[in-house]
């Protein structure tokens, strides 16, 4: 979940919404692939108007650690005169401690309270008198935070974050925690609890990951737990995650290392190193039998989640699951499409796809009812067509047109610097996942090596072999509409 | 603001960037954020234009950093253009056109499009219709041939019809679980009665009921024709070969006469009321607050553009900073007036916790009331100009942030040089000006104030605050008994 949603809930229908870009507001699409909007650099679109289709995917940065273990990474995009910081903190709800669920993001927004020599509100009162943008975003795994703006503002854009990096303490009292709390929990309400199907997931995460695994509980966390927090809890956190040696700043724009550098060190330099990050490894997931269950919601149709367990990011089927969600699910030429809501009409939408965090993962497909229409109706739908992929894979053309959709997704991220998802938060991504900020042809290579076969042998082997959760969530009253277990799935 | 910092010892770390730093560190003063360089100059790419023979104009503008081609079609066939017996005709036979055309059926579209790696989208708009493209510069050429069939030759197939018309009706019931999308529609409904912008885009269960292939086919016929549309390019591409590629595709578009489309007069504001719909067991009340605001073309643009980045278009907004971070009631409080070619509404909005749904009404107006009453500080007048202005070129980065830039000034007849002119406008507005523009378009007495809330628990509240007379209405803004 991000900090805020600009224009809050306001939604206007005189201007096409283009996809793709801006704060989903959903902390943990940001490393799905089909939501991943980071922006890439075409290797040669600066130095040659030649095309492209052949060249390697490039991103070209230059990095440099400073004493204190806080590393930078700039990347330099002269297209347009701005310039974005993007800061990771490697910290998320999986480090979160229980009966403190929600606490890594209401420590994000309290981020923005002020510092020590940054007084309450002027965080944004700077920012956007120099032109600037901000938000931040939490998931599971880390949290992110940028300054969008034009290149003059970078050392403003450095001074406020250094500020927050090395001297949060002094200025967050318990009222300021208390206000956070509230505007949090109203997030809360106004993204889960006041949405249909809002509390679906955590439903689902707490049937899938046992109670000790970190993923258990979704990252908005629990109301209860939300007003346990205390301003201890924000101190013990600080110092324990909040350090330079915790974190990766991205500086990307139109400003050069040589003016980067040493503005960096002015002010983060003299931050002092935290202490070493440990983790225990998660406990094994084992689902040893479907589980079912059923929510009752305010809602006026019946949907059904089916949830499978499978592998982390970048583990090596992580790609290949994303594609097989792809084929499942993508578009109306998708499998799942075609057969629910095309030509049965007995759905009037489904997704699919793969969800892979730094820890785990899992696989998920959802498709709501038509009215008159039950879940058991829908599962047996889902259940044929998932057998069908496992018995007679894709066909060549699935395969490409998935591929080719790809393909351009990563074109289309590498477009803009700034913002969720910006080539900047994509370095910070793929330095904290797998260790090489410029990780862009790796990963677009991991798609194309997916075949048919793959893809056939993940549906089995992920889906039809192993055990689920399935979770209908049934408008109130109405629990005969949810799927049942032995009916014939 | 004086410069606090050591301006030699950054000028020697320049020079020597690793020896330095542990200095630079030591010396730094923070007691005074760094006083910044001048802002860089704006940078707006150019439009180019042309007309084909048919009429169609044609607006290029040329970015070539990524090899990717957007491409926008509006069309002179926006809800505006609905009969009174059918709301939502418009945006069905956008929605239609993907459903089958020329010799591909609604599934082939779909593939061709995902095969090409592109993003099709076909929709209506108030004021128009619009196909739009997005694809890799490499496949432009078939992805166009796609984008012509589906507006060209739509074929509206009876099969096709059912499908959608089945669809829409879910998606209409699904309406009730949203409580924003509620609160949207009752606010349109209540605030503009017959208006064109009253109606419901999507429709109604009764008017989906009524949906049919003939009905589309005469309202295609009618206004998809060249000389209502506009075609915006936007990417790796010259003017000349795009000339060369609409040409080939869009050339033998038939014009028609086409009626200018009606203008119509928005209702007058009732005294304020407060709408309530209710929504049992909401954990917030959603809160629409308006009325009639003002049209794309005015000459106070300028001036609404920093009266509401001050009143609601910021995260340092008046209703943000007040509703959010002092009275922690919302997720997030704004405010727009959304000009269209008639005049479009005017609104503040937020989600609020149930509890403090009266508290919050008091803010509301409080703050609708303030910016009327009180000239803005120099400095919050300054910030919101620097905002607007300074971060006008990220609009210009993307392809398709800066083809949403030019497409309103095509689908408004704005000039193409528009942006040329932008920032000394913004700059010249005066406090004087945004008071000026706050009385004369906010009128906190007649204020449509919709709430769409649990009526059980927010009603009491409030009645209690005489802000209005309540009523009750449903999502469509009917009264309710």
């Amino acid at each position: 979940m991000s900090r805020w949603h600009r224009g809050a809930d306001v939604r206007t229908h005189e201007r096409r919404r283009h996809g793709g870009t801006g704060a989903r507001g959903h902390g943990n699409d940001q490393r799905r692939r089909a939501l991943v909007v980071a922006a890439l650099l075409w290797v040669g679109v600066v130095a040659a108007p030649s095309r492209v289709s052949a060249q390697a995917l490039h991103v070209p940065y230059q990095t440099f650690t400073l004493a204190n273990g806080l590393k930078v990474i700039v990347h330099e995009d002269h297209s347009v005169p701005i310039v974005t910081v993007n800061t990771w903190y490697h910290v998320g709800s999986s480090d979160e401690r229980p009966g403190r669920t929600g606490f890594a993001h209401l420590f994000e927004h309290l981020m923005f309270m002020g510092s020590e020599h940054v007084p309450t509100g002027d965080f944004d009162k700077l920012l956007e008198a120099a032109g600037g943008d901000n938000n931040g975003s939490t998931t599971e795994d880390r949290t992110n935070y940028f300054e969008d703006g034009p290149s003059s503002a970078l050392e403003l854009m450095l001074y406020l974050d250094s500020d927050r990096m090395g001297f949060l303490l002094p200025e967050i009292t318990p009222p300021k925690v208390d206000l956070q709390r509230g505007v949090v929990q109203n997030e809360r309400r106004q993204s889960y609890e006041n949405q249909p199907y809002g509390l679906a997931q955590e439903n689902i995460l707490q049937r899938l990951y046992p109670a000790d695994h970190t993923y258990h509980w979704p990252v908005i966390g629990s109301m209860v737990d939300l007003n346990a927090a205390s301003i201890e809890d924000v101190q013990q956190f600080s110092r324990t995650w909040y350090t330079p040696s915790n974190a990766t700043m991205v500086v990307a724009g139109d400003v050069t290392l040589r003016q980067v550098r040493p503005m960096v060190e002015r002010y983060f330099a003299g931050l002092g190193r935290g202490p070493a990050v440990t983790r225990t490894p998660p406990p094994a997931v084992n689902l040893a039998a479907d589980v079912y269950a059923t929510l009752e919601d305010r809602v006026q149709l019946p949907r059904v989640y089916d949830t499978w367990h499978t592998v982390k990011s970048f583990a090596p089927d992580d790609a290949g699951l994303e594609m097989l969600g792809n084929i499942l699910a993508d578009g109306k030429a998708s499998r799942l499409y075609k057969r629910l809501v095309y030509e049965l009409q007995i759905a009037t939408q489904v997704a699919a796809f793969q969800d892979g965090g730094r820890i785990d993962g899992k696989f998920e497909i959802f498709a709501t009812a038509r009215p008159g229409h039950d879940l058991n109706e829908i599962a047996r739908v889902i259940d044929a067509e998932v057998r069908s992929l496992a018995e007679a894979g894709p066909t060549p053309r699935e395969v490409e047109r998935v591929r080719n959709s790809i393909e351009a997704d990563f074109l289309g991220r590498m477009e803009r610097v700034g913002s969720f998802g910006g080539k900047a938060d994509q370095l910070n991504y793929y330095d904290y996942y797998v260790g090489t900020p410029d990780y862009f042809q790796r990963d677009l290579d991991r798609y194309r090596a997916v075949t048919a076969a793959d893809v056939q042998r993940l549906a089995r082997d992920y889906l039809l072999r192993a055990h689920r959760v399935v979770l209908s969530v049934v408008p109130a009253g109405h629990t005969e509409l949810a799927a049942t277990e032995g009916a014939a799935r | 603001m004086t410069a606090p910092r050591p301006s030699l010892t950054i000028a020697a770390c320049i020079a020597a960037a690793l020896a330095c730093a542990p200095l630079a560190a030591q010396q730094v003063d923070r007691t005074h954020p760094p006083t910044l360089p001048p802002p860089p100059a704006l940078r707006v790419p150019a439009v180019q234009t042309a007309t084909l023979p048919n009429g169609l104009e044609l607006a290029v503008v040329e970015m070539h950093k990524v090899p990717v081609v957007d491409v926008t079609l509006q069309i002179g066939a926006g809800t505006v253009r609905d009969p009174d017996d059918l709301p939502g005709l418009a945006t069905f036979t956008a929605t239609m056109l993907q459903q089958g055309a020329g010799a591909r059926g609604a599934l082939d579209i779909a593939d061709e499009t995902a095969f090409l790696g592109a993003s099709l989208n076909t929709g209506a708009g108030f004021d128009a219709a619009t196909a739009s493209l997005h694809v890799p510069k490499r496949r432009l050429g078939p992805a166009l041939d796609l984008l012509a069939d589906v507006v060209l030759r739509p074929t509206f197939p009876d099969t096709e019809i059912a499908r959608q018309r089945d669809l829409r009706r879910a998606q209409i019931l699904q309406a009730r679980d949203q409580p924003v999308a509620m609160a949207n529609l009752a606010f349109a409904a209540i605030v503009f009665g017959g208006h064109p912008y009253g109606r419901p885009q999507t429709g109604t269960e009764t008017s989906t009921a009524a949906l049919n292939r003939d009905r589309v086919l005469q309202f295609y016929g009618a206004y998809y024709r060249p000389n209502t549309a506009r075609m915006l390019v936007v990417g790796d591409i010259t003017l000349a070969e795009a000339v060369r590629l609409v040409r080939a595709r869009f050339g033998a578009w038939g014009r028609a006469e086409v009626a200018a489309a009606a203008e119509a007069a928005a209702p007058a504001g009732a005294a304020r009321t407060i709408y309530l719909v209710d929504k049992p067991g909401a954990a917030q009340s959603v809160f629409r607050i308006g009325q009639v605001g003002v049209n794309r073309a005015t000459p106070d643009y300028f001036a609404l553009e920093v009266l509401n980045t001050i009143l609601g278009g910021s995260f340092t907004s008046r209703l943000n900073q007040n509703l959010r971070e002092t009275h922690g009631y919302t997720y997030g409080a704004g405010s727009q007036f959304a000009m269209r070619r008639m005049a479009g509404p005017f609104l503040a909005s937020a989600s609020i916790v149930t509890a403090k749904t009266d508290s919050a009404l008091i803010e509301f107006m409080r703050e609708l009331r303030r910016i009327r009453d009180e000239a803005v500080p120099q400095a919050e007048l300054d910030k919101a100009k620097a905002y607007i202005t300074l971060g006008l070129p990220s609009d210009f980065e993307t392809t398709q942030g800066a083809a949403r830039r030019f497409a309103e000034l095509i689908l408004y007849g704005l000039p193409l040089d528009y942006f040329s002119h932008y920032i000394p406008q913004i700059d010249a507005v005066t406090a004087a000006d945004v008071q000026r523009v706050a009385r004369q378009y906010i009128d906190p007495d007649h204020l449509a104030i919709v709430v769409v809330g649990d009526r059980s628990k927010i009603e009491a509240g409030l009645q209690a605050l005489h802000e209005g007379t309540i009523v009750y209405r449903d999502m469509w803004g009917q009264p309710v008994q």
